[in-house]
């Protein structure tokens, strides 16, 4: 360690290095294996590999919705009564990044902050970081490490607005939509798809009148099948909370345990579990393929094999593209 | 190691009773605009709250801005705190107003670099990615 005054550089741990830690619960072995699959650091895969073969064990909880709807705040209530029955919880909130600049400013926590500081419960933020829709794999593998890390629940909290953030809110065993009065987000949801997806509906700020508007309208629709084409026998139940009266976090966290059973019970888990499995499989296939022909574009410099016979159109640019994908298998 | 997707994690905290953020969001905003990646927490944490979130958010740099008066104890505590939770590698950055004598003063002790209400924007960005640069990868 070399010490220029208030800058300290340390080699830390590898990926690999960390995962004893990581096991033992560790926060700081946690945080740091974390910022590892953020970056993509290319070691960790083999760490991953190692948690992911006794991994499993956590319950994964997504929540949506859109803008200022109230997820950040219902996270804390949920964190607050699952603490109160014993359970631990770790919470991935995701923003999203700038487009412009690529930077991000994460604000889930100021929701949050009466939850620092039980060990119980472990926060995260997160940017979509946008490029190469790599989000999801950012989120299951931070799913493994929260796993491994010994947390009962694992809360992935995500802005109802694009693919990306949708696909993250659906990796979960149970996907809470959350609607709120007033943020005429009713058609924004609908719009995004985002309602579709939900096993559970929560109109949050329920302390305020037009909540009421909003339930009807919600009730309606599920009414109107909204999900009509899923092939369950789970009734989707629309809860109302209010984060200033307690109302309906309860019914919420019962609701959560019910869909489990329910679940576990139908067989419905094998095939969540598998659906899972499969997005996650074929996203990192074409991730990986991206890897790859990032590689070689920087192996064959700028200028792609080809390419000009295409610009001459005396070749075309499918029998190129199959060529370009056989050269790098 | 660098993968191209690397990004400075910045975590801005207000600690202390003075009420208002419009400086630390001012901050946020230009430090996102630059490109980083920056955790708010509000207003009034402690230090104890600020090292937690900063071990969890595993941040490159906690900046830290508060009343004058309790400078002299806060970040002395707050740097203690760090090397208790192993993560004396997370720098830390001060802002407020600050005297000259004070501020050398938490130099010597480990502060980073001290920012002052006047410090220009991109001054701030700079000092930061030097600070982290400085420091290498992780
Ligand atoms: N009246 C009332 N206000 C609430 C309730 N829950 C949240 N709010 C307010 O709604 C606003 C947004 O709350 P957040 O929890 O930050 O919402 P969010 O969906 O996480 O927001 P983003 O992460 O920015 O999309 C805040 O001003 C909250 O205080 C509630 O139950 N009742
Ligand atoms: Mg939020």
């Amino acid at each position: 360690m070399t010490v220029t005054k208030g800058v300290r550089s340390r080699k830390s741990l590898s990926s690999l290095e960390l995962i004893p830690a990581v096991r033992d619960g560790s926060t700081r072995a946690m945080a740091r294996l974390i910022s590892r699959i953020e970056s993509g650091d290319p070691e960790r895969r083999e760490a991953l590999t190692e948690l992911y073969r006794q991994g499993g064990k956590a319950r994964v909880v997504g929540l949506t919705g859109v803008p200022g709807c109230g997820k950040s705040t219902l996270v804390r209530e949920y964190a607050k009564a699952h603490r109160a029955r014993g359970q631990t919880i770790a919470v991935l909130a995701i923003d999203p990044s700038s487009p412009f600049s690529g930077g991000a400013i994460l604000g889930d926590r100021i929701r949050m902050t009466e939850l620092t500081g039980d060990p119980g419960i472990f926060i995260r933020s997160m940017a979509s970081r946008g490029a190469l829709g790599g989000l999801a794999r950012a989120a299951l593998e931070t799913v493994d490490v929260l796993d491994a890390g010994g947390f009962d629940t694992i809360l992935l909290e995500t802005v109802g607005v694009g693919q990306d953030e949708v696909d993250v809110a659906q990796v979960a065993h149970t996907t809470i939509v959350v609607s709120a009065p007033g943020l005429g987000d009713d058609i924004q949801a609908i719009k995004a798809g985002v309602l579709e997806i939900a096993d559970l509906h929560v109109v949050s700020k329920c302390d305020k009148q037009e909540a009421s508007r909003t339930l009807t309208e919600l009730r309606q629709m599920l009414h109107l099948g909204l999900n009509a084409g899923a092939q369950t026998a789970w009734k989707i139940p629309v809860i109302a909370s209010s984060a200033e009266t307690g109302e309906g976090i309860e019914k919420l966290l019962n609701a959560v345990d019910q869909h489990w059973r329910h679940l576990h019970d139908s067989g419905e888990l094998a095939d969540r579990r598998r659906m899972i499995v499969e997005r996650r499989v074929i996203k990192l296939a074409e991730e990986l393929v991206r890897d790859r022909f990032a590689e070689h574009r920087r192996q064959v410099g700028p200028h792609l094999v080809g390419l000009e016979q295409v610009v001459a159109r005396e070749r075309d640019p499918y029998t190129v593209a199959i060529e370009l994908l056989n050269a790098f298998k | 190691m660098t993968t191209g997707n690397e990004r400075i994690r910045v975590l801005l905290a207000k600690v202390g009773l003075d009420g208002h953020d419009r400086g630390v969001k001012v901050v946020a905003r230009c430090l996102r605009d630059a490109g980083m990646e920056v955790v708010y927490t509000g207003l009034h944490r402690t230090p104890e709250e600020v090292v937690t979130t900063a071990v969890q958010e595993d941040v490159d740099v906690l900046g830290i801005s508060l009343l004058s008066g309790t400078h002299m104890s806060a970040f002395p505590n707050i740097l203690k705190l760090l090397e208790n939770e192993g993560a004396d590698d997370i720098i830390v950055v001060g802002g407020g107003v600050i005297s000259e004598q004070d501020s050398q003063a938490l130099k010597e002790q480990g502060v980073a670099a001290i920012l002052s209400q006047d410090t220009p924007p991109e001054q701030i960005v700079d000092t930061i990615r030097q600070l982290v640069e400085r420091r290498g990868p992780r």
